[in-house]
C-alpha cells in the first residue's frame, strides 16, 4: 500500500509537468458526462417519472455510478491501459522487479484528469440528495459510501479481466468496453427500467445491481427489508474481484510460458 | 554461478499467406507453426565473468536472457542462477540481479532521474544508508552529478544509458544482464559505458552477461564468448581461443566467418 502511494505521488509529479493539458482534460472530463446527464434530465422532464422512478431518485443512481467509474478510472487505470504496457514490452520490466505484478501494473498509470468527472459525479449526487425527501441516517450514509466503493471495485474488476485478455490478443479489447462503458451507461439508470434478464445479469454475473440498484431501493425507502442487509450488499463487488484477480494471475502464467 | 542445462523453448507463430482471401480466412481459423527459439542450450558462467552473448538477429539471445531473468519459463531443461531457479522463486531471485534492456527505459520519463532512483529504492526496499553509499559511488564513477536532476526525456541517449545502468545497480546485484547496452550510442558514450562495466566487474565482482551486435564491445570487455545461431549454441570459449582458431582478423569478419561456417 505504501508503494502504491509512492507510485501515485511519482506519477502525479509527472502529470504536473504538463499543467495546461491537465486542466484541459479535466475540463473535458467534467463536461463529457454532463451532456449525458443533460439527456437524462430531458428524458425525465418529458415523461415526469419513468416506471415509478422520479428524476432525483434516478439521479442518485447516476451520481453513484459515475463517481464509482471515475474513481476506478483514476486509480485502476494501470489495468485499463494495460495493452499499451504489453505492446511496448514494458511488462517484462515489471517481472524483473521484486514486487507483486498486480501492484506494479496498478502503479504503472493513473488518470488524474478523471478528477473532472469525479467532480461532476459529486455535483449530481449533491443535487439528488438535496432534492430527495429521504431521512438520512448512519446506515443509509454508509450504504451510499459502500455503493461508490463497491462500484469502483466492480469497474476495476472489469479492467482486470480486460487486461487479462491482452495476454492472448491485443486487439479484442473493444469487447471489454461493452462492459466498462456499456455497464456504466446501463447502470446509471435504475436497473428496474430494463427487462428482467438485464437485472439478473447485472446482479449475479457482473454485480452492478448489487452496488447500485438494490441498495438504492433501501436508501430510497422503496423496500421493507432490513437496511443492514442492503448496506453490506455492495461488498459483493469483492466477490467479483477475486475471480478477476485469479484470471489475471492465470494470464500472467500463460504469458510467461508463451512469451507472446 | 549460472548454469543452463538443455534449455529449450519454442513459440507458436500464426502463419498466413498473403492476399485478402487468406486474411479473411484467418479471421476464423488460424494455423500455427511452431518455431524453435532455443534448442538444447547448455552453458556455465563463472562468478566474475564478463560473458559476451552474440548471434544474429532472431538467434535466441533475448529469449535466453529472458529465461535467465525469470521472465519466461522454458519448455525443457534446467537453469540455476545463484542457486535459484529464476522462474520459480521470482521475487527472491530478481532482488539479486540487475537488468538493462538497451532498447527500453526503466526510468520514469517525466520526472528527474533522481526521483526514479528514489522510487527504485522503495521498490527494492534498499536501506537508506546502503542507498546513499551506492548512489554516491555510481554518481562518481558514471559522472552523473549534473544529470540526475534533469527529467529523463531531456537527456541524450548516452546520458540516459548511464542512468539506466546506474538504476539497475542501485540494489547492488551480483549479476548484471545487459541486453544491447551500447545500441545507438556515440563513440564517447560507448567507451564510457564499457569502462564502467569493467570497473564494476573488477571492483565489485559483479558478473556481467551482455548481448551486443557491436564486436568492439566484445573485444573490449568479454573474457568469455557465447555464440548462438538458430537457437543452438555454436561456440563457447574465450577470445584467445577464438583468435587461435580463426587468426587475427578484425572481429566482425571473424564472427561473419563463424556465422557462415554454421550456415546461419
Amino acid at each position: 500500500m505504501r508503494l502504491y502511494v509512492r507510485y501515485l505521488s511519482l506519477l502525479f509529479r509527472s502529470q504536473m509537468q504538463y499543467p495546461s493539458s491537465f486542466w484541459l482534460l479535466c475540463f473535458g472530463q467534467f463536461f463529457i458526462p454532463f451532456t449525458v446527464f443533460a439527456g437524462f434530465y430531458f428524458l425525465f422532464e418529458r415523461f415526469g417519472e419513468v416506471r415509478g422512478w422520479t428524476f432525483y431518485e434516478a439521479a442518485l443512481c447516476f451520481g453513484v455510478v459515475h463517481l464509482a467509474f471515475s474513481i476506478a478510472e483514476c486509480f485502476a487505470r494501470g489495468f485499463d491501459a494495460f495493452s499499451s504496457l504489453v505492446a511496448a514490452g514494458d511488462f517484462d520490466r515489471l517481472l524483473v522487479r521484486p514486487r507483486s505484478v498486480a501492484l506494479q501494473v496498478l502503479g504503472s498509470k493513473f488518470e488524474f484528469t478523471r478528477f473532472g468527472r469525479l467532480l461532476q459525479g459529486f455535483a449530481v449526487l449533491g443535487i439528488a440528495i438535496g432534492n430527495l425527501q429521504v431521512e438520512w441516517n448512519a446506515v443509509k450514509a454508509a450504504t451510499l459510501a459502500f455503493m461508490v466503493i463497491g462500484g469502483a471495485l466492480v469497474f476495476a474488476g472489469i479492467f482486470i479481466l480486460a487486461a487479462t485478455m491482452c495476454f492472448w490478443t491485443v486487439q479484442a479489447l473493444e469487447v471489454a468496453n461493452i462492459f466498462t462503458d456499456g455497464g456504466r451507461e446501463m447502470a446509471q439508470y435504475p436497473l428496474h427500467l430494463y427487462e428482467r434478464w438485464v437485472l439478473v445479469f447485472f446482479t449475479f454475473v457482473i454485480p452492478f445491481g448489487a452496488v447500485s440498484y438494490w441498495p438504492l431501493l433501501s436508501v430510497l425507502g422503496k423496500t421493507d427489508g432490513n437496511g443492514l442487509l442492503y448496506m453490506v450488499m455492495p461488498l459483493a463487488s469483492v466477490l467479483f474481484l477475486l475471480p478477476c484477480l485469479a484470471a489475471w494471475s492465470f494470464g500472467v502464467r500463460h504469458y510467461r510460458s508463451t512469451g507472446s | 554461478m549460472i548454469a543452463l542445462e538443455g534449455i529449450s523453448k519454442s513459440y507458436r507463430v500464426a502463419k498466413r499467406a498473403a492476399g485478402f482471401r487468406e486474411a479473411a480466412k484467418a479471421l476464423f481459423f488460424r494455423e500455427h507453426t511452431v518455431v524453435d527459439a532455443l534448442r538444447n542450450v547448455s552453458f556455465d558462467i563463472r562468478e566474475g565473468d564478463i560473458a559476451g552473448y552474440i548471434g544474429p538477429n532472431g538467434a535466441g539471445k533475448s529469449t535466453t536472457i529472458k529465461i535467465m531473468c525469470g521472465i519466461l519459463v522454458p519448455e525443457a531443461g534446467s537453469c540455476s542462477v545463484l542457486g535459484y531457479t529464476p522462474w520459480k522463486q521470482r521475487m527472491d531471485y530478481v532482488r539479486r540481479i540487475g537488468v538493462v534492456f538497451g532498447q527500453r527505459s526503466q526510468l520514469w520519463w517525466d520526472v528527474p532521474v533522481i526521483d526514479s532512483f528514489e522510487m527504485l529504492r522503495h521498490i527494492y526496499k534498499i536501506p537508506p544508508a546502503d542507498y546513499q553509499r551506492t548512489l554516491a559511488l555510481l554518481t562518481e564513477t558514471l559522472d552523473l552529478g549534473d544529470i540526475v536532476r534533469t527529467p529523463v526525456r531531456q537527456l541524450s541517449l548516452g546520458q540516459r544509458m548511464r542512468c539506466e545502468i546506474a538504476a539497475s545497480l542501485l540494489h547492488e546485484p551480483r549479476i548484471l544482464f545487459l541486453d544491447e547496452p551500447t545500441i545507438g550510442l556515440d563513440a564517447a558514450s560507448k567507451i564510457a559505458v564499457r569502462d564502467f562495466i569493467k570497473t564494476i566487474n573488477r571492483e565489485k565482482g559483479v558478473t556481467v552477461i551482455l548481448t551486443t551486435h557491436d564486436m568492439s564491445d566484445i573485444e573490449a570487455l568479454a573474457n568469455r564468448i557465447l555464440l548462438i545461431g538458430k537457437g543452438t549454441l555454436l561456440y563457447d570459449g574465450d577470445l584467445p581461443d577464438l583468435r587461435s582458431r580463426y587468426g587475427n582478423d578484425p572481429m566482425d569478419g571473424l564472427i561473419l566467418r563463424l556465422y557462415r561456417e554454421h550456415q546461419i
